[in-house]
């Protein structure tokens, strides 16, 4: 059996995600990091934007993290972020519409919520 | 029928009415408690592991930080008092103004000049009514606050924090909500929300007693606690505003209870008076007949002689 590592993705309101993995790649402010299970104790902080996570089953999900930290030790993966997605929740319509109206309005930080949104979509 | 029957009638007809009411916002009470407790529970896991890594930064390196270092003489406060927007809640919001004024008279005795935040409409009326100056208020979302509003709340409160005290910054942040201890218990608290001291963290944290490992930082250190001190005091308020909207929910399903029951016992004397009134009326009318009937026999007795 392949080593694993367990993954907390957590919202400030809820649980978004948690099971094993085999692999987490996030992207922190100095660029991506891949977590592997063994890693060294990390804590960082995250960019907006997708997350995948290669379960232990072989299976992959990605979720669309806006902000956020990545913490590890003990073998014990947390992803901490204020709002985030799994991207089969995401309403892919919606989130483009949002882009839309994030670009005629100029609001930066809508335009890349949404476009997070999209890419973790894409990522799928 | 009697004129005083009616109008125990008339009374009882509107107190039945009013009962109707109150036993309705008791159960709509009751069931929101129990959403906004499942609602403190879904934020626990993310408060927790964001205490964790505070715990973690704090312990694992000596990073200096204007949120976590205290002045050498504090000369100005800020307090952030959170009340609900509507009454009908017993003791709930005159219990958080009271300790919220306990606890400014207290900062006022160190010396401190006090700013106080407010949230909730009970508490701006209160503060408003007695022309006391209010820094900043907000309302409209305490029944059900959602994260976003706790950002809100949290930002011009760091902001203040991270001034200059010179420039109208504080140098301490104090909150005062209503801890929801259980349902039928709910405490005024205030505690000090920033410095934040680092130790204290630690203490609370529920992995007390655990050997933190030595924590490799991305990017830095430095860089990661002005990531996470914010995030943590947030994360703080939006527990604090979900504790006192379950423990506003918690004192109206009281409240709403004790009425009820009130209403109840009001019905009670008022049908016992009321039949009280129908049987004086009864007796009074069978001796009226019966007055009647002998003064008729006596005066036909008469006249036949």
């Amino acid at each position: 059996m392949a080593a694993e590592l367990h993954v907390e993705l957590v919202a400030a309101d809820r649980s978004v995600w948690s099971g094993e993995a085999t692999l987490v790649v996030a992207r922190t402010t100095s660029g991506d990091i891949g977590v592997m299970p063994g890693h060294q104790p990390l804590l960082g902080v995250l960019e907006s934007g997708p997350v995948t996570i290669r379960t232990s089953d072989g299976a992959t999900v990605v979720a669309a993290v806006h902000g956020g930290f990545i913490s590890y030790a003990d073998n014990k993966l947390s992803l901490l972020a204020e709002i985030a997605e799994l991207s089969d929740e995401i309403d892919v319509q919606r989130a483009e519409r949002a882009l839309e109206r994030a670009k005629s309005d100029a609001d930066a930080f809508a335009e890349r919520r949404a476009d997070v949104r999209l890419r973790a979509v894409a990522a799928r | 029928m009697g004129a005083q029957l009616r109008v125990y009638k008339r009374r009882i007809k509107s107190v039945t009415a009013t009962k109707k009411i109150t036993k309705a916002m008791e159960m709509i009470a009751a069931s929101r408690v129990v959403k906004a407790q499942r609602k403190v529970a879904a934020s626990t896991p993310y408060a927790t592991e964001l205490t964790r890594a505070v715990t973690a930064v704090g312990t694992g390196s000596n990073t200096k930080h204007p949120l976590t270092t205290e002045a050498e003489n504090p000369t100005r406060a800020a307090v952030l008092l959170l009340t609900s927007d509507r009454g009908l809640a017993g003791a709930f919001n005159s219990n958080a103004i009271k300790a919220a004024e306990q606890l400014t008279a207290r900062l006022e005795r160190e010396g401190k000049e006090v700013d106080v935040y407010i949230v909730g409409r009970r508490g701006v009326a209160h503060y408003n009514f007695r022309e006391r100056k209010i820094s900043e208020q907000w309302t409209g979302f305490t029944d059900a606050p959602s994260y976003g509003d706790a950002k809100k709340v949290a930002a011009p409160l760091i902001e203040a924090i991270e001034k200059e005290t010179a420039d109208g910054g504080v140098d301490e942040l104090h909150i005062v909500y209503t801890e929801f201890v259980s349902m039928m218990t709910q405490t005024a608290v205030d505690s000090r929300l920033l410095p934040l001291s680092l130790k204290e963290v630690a203490e609370e944290s529920p992995t007390k007693g655990e050997i933190l490992p030595l924590y490799d930082f991305e990017p830095s250190a430095e860089d990661v606690l002005d990531a996470l001190l914010p995030r943590y005091v947030e994360s703080r308020i939006y527990n604090a505003l979900l504790q006192s909207a379950a423990s506003k929910h918690a004192a109206t399903r009281r409240a709403m209870k004790s009425a009820t029951d009130n209403a109840g016992d009001l019905i009670e004397n008022l049908t016992r008076l009321a039949n009280a009134a129908r049987q004086a009326d009864i007796t009074q009318e069978i001796s009226e007949i019966v007055g009647g009937a002998s003064a008729l026999a006596d005066a036909t007795a008469g006249s036949d002689k």
